[in-house]
């Protein structure tokens, strides 16, 4: 059985249905990648998976148990954690106060704080600096470190390289095998194709609340997902 | 002479002052929700005293043993039964809840223990005093006052900075929503925000009855000092709560130096003006949410 199952899930904001029946899963320690274009309702699925949204409709289930009417403070002792858009930093604590925060639901694991710095070694001398005192990529290690605190067992990571330099992009992301290497599922959104290819074994690309296109990333016919992606066979 | 002892004398009442800003200030800068019905949980505090040291034959300061706990229960089930509920429609149902919770306590008192004033009595220490030089002579009561606003904010603060759940409570009051991503169960935290608060103020109102006489209806002069303390200080900071009491306290003593008449007054104005020249007062830490 998957680590992960998202069966006909559909969610959304008030009368505004974001998602509509979709269906993905994710292995104990695969990638999965979300692409899909801006409002195909990538945030809205990372969101309702991890119960900051509820479902409408449809079934999450972790580890065999069903977790769509679990609260987000929940889902995050169970071993989902999420490194929001955004990053979302504590803006009045401290960068190792922000790591030590992700350790909250108390669970044991690979990940400590001298861990988190020996993967992203640049945050040691900011460790007592205020998160927003940062650059955009250092408060990214920050979210990520933060959420790997937690020792989760599913990671969700929303555009991680969401308004930063290329040159950081490609060091956040030398970290990913470091972090699956320990066992982590992780289920990133990207909008870059190549880059989401690249680092996951499945690829799911979303187009108006549906799956329009999955595959394994490394038989994907790019065509097809810019296609896809575009929605041209719409 | 005179200008020292007026001087101690204002740090001494600041301290009972940003007694009565601590647990205000400690739910303002979490809930981001304004107890205007502190003052009268102090009052209610003196009252359980009462009752506590009457049966149990306690000291006030005794009494504390049983107070605290219970106190800190009655914050908890406030928070989590009802509070809480409202959470979703922000701020305002809270202010009107406490609001009407502000007069039940007033009239509840009225009715159970009439509008007599009341006392708690401590014995010999209340009225002990040391003379430190000719003309200066201060209570030893304010002086226990003090320490133990000292040992509370120091203990506070500490809980704040270097433990777990002080850090839950720091990261909740930044951002509810991120905090529960990290496991955090916000309504929870508010609960034990709200006891500890209700904890802080059965020491706030056992001090109170003890260096002077209360009254059913003595809760909301009580809030508006507590609330100058906070202006003062600055949202959120614990050592702003004693910069806040003290220069209350300091403001106040002085003003009564010049003329009995202007006491109260000297500590609004010093409010006001600080109000305008820093909004957020002096020490603020709380920081504003998106």
């Amino acid at each position: 059985m998957a680590l992960l199952e998202v069966e006909n899930l559909s969610a959304g904001y008030g009368l505004f249905q974001a998602l509509r029946g979709i269906s993905l899963a994710a292995e104990e320690g695969e990638t999965l990648a979300i692409v899909g274009a801006n409002g195909a309702g990538k945030t809205t699925l990372l969101r309702t998976i991890c119960g900051a949204l509820p479902a409408m409709t449809g079934r999450v289930s972790f580890d065999g148990t069903s977790i769509e009417n679990s609260s987000a403070h929940q889902l995050a002792r169970l071993g989902i954690s999420m490194v929001p858009e955004g990053r979302k930093l504590f803006p009045s604590l401290t960068v190792e106060d922000n790591l030590i925060i992700g350790s909250y639901p108390k669970r044991k694991g690979f990940w400590t704080v001298e861990r988190v710095y020996a993967l992203f070694p640049e945050l040691v001398k900011r460790r007592n600096n205020r998160g927003l005192d940062l650059s955009g990529g250092e408060q990214q290690m920050v979210a990520i470190g933060r959420a790997l605190m937690a020792n989760p067992r599913l990671l969700l990571m929303d555009e991680i390289s969401l308004g930063l330099a290329p040159i950081v992009v490609n060091q956040i992301y030398k970290s990913l095998p470091e972090i699956s290497g320990h066992g982590t599922s992780v289920v990133l959104v990207e909008q870059d194709l190549n880059r989401a290819l690249s680092v996951s074994n499945h690829v799911y690309c979303l187009l108006e609340g549906h799956v329009e296109l999955s595959g394994l990333s490394a038989q994907m016919d790019r065509q097809a997902l810019i296609d896809a992606y575009f929605g041209a066979n719409a | 002479m005179i200008a020292m002892s007026t001087m101690l004398n204002g740090v001494l009442l600041g301290g009972l002052y940003a007694l009565y800003g601590l647990g205000l200030s400690l739910t303002f800068g979490i809930m981001r929700t304004v107890n205007l019905a502190h003052g009268d949980i102090i009052v209610l505090a003196t009252y359980l005293a009462l009752i506590t040291t009457q049966v149990l034959g306690l000291t006030p300061l005794m009494s504390l043993a049983v107070l605290v706990p219970v106190m800190f229960c009655i914050g908890y089930g406030l928070q989590r039964l009802i509070l809480n509920r409202t959470l979703k429609d922000g701020m305002m149902p809270a202010v009107i809840i406490t609001f009407g919770l502000s007069f039940v306590i007033q009239n509840g008192l009225l009715l159970g223990f009439s509008a007599d004033r009341q006392v708690l009595r401590q014995g010999a220490i209340e009225t002990m005093g040391v003379t430190l030089a000719p003309g200066v002579t201060i209570g030893v009561f304010p002086i226990l006052t003090l320490a133990v606003l000292l040992v509370m904010i120091f203990a506070l603060q500490a809980f704040m900075g270097r433990t777990l759940l002080g850090r839950a409570f720091r990261a909740t009051s930044d951002d509810p929503a991120t905090a529960e991503l990290m496991g955090i169960d916000g309504k929870r935290i508010y609960g034990l925000a709200m006891g500890l608060s209700f904890a802080i103020i059965a020491v706030t109102g056992v001090v109170m009855g003890i260096r002077s006489n209360f009254s059913p209806f003595d809760g909301p002069a009580r809030l508006i000092f507590a609330f100058e303390v906070i202006i003062i200080g600055g949202m959120g900071s614990i050592y702003g709560v004693l910069a806040g009491g003290l220069i209350l306290g300091i403001a106040q003593t002085i003003g009564g130096a010049i003329n009995p008449t202007f006491f109260q007054l000297a500590g609004h104005l010093v409010t006001l003006g600080i109000l305008v020249v820093r909004p957020s007062g002096l020490f603020p830490e709380t920081i504003e949410r998106d």
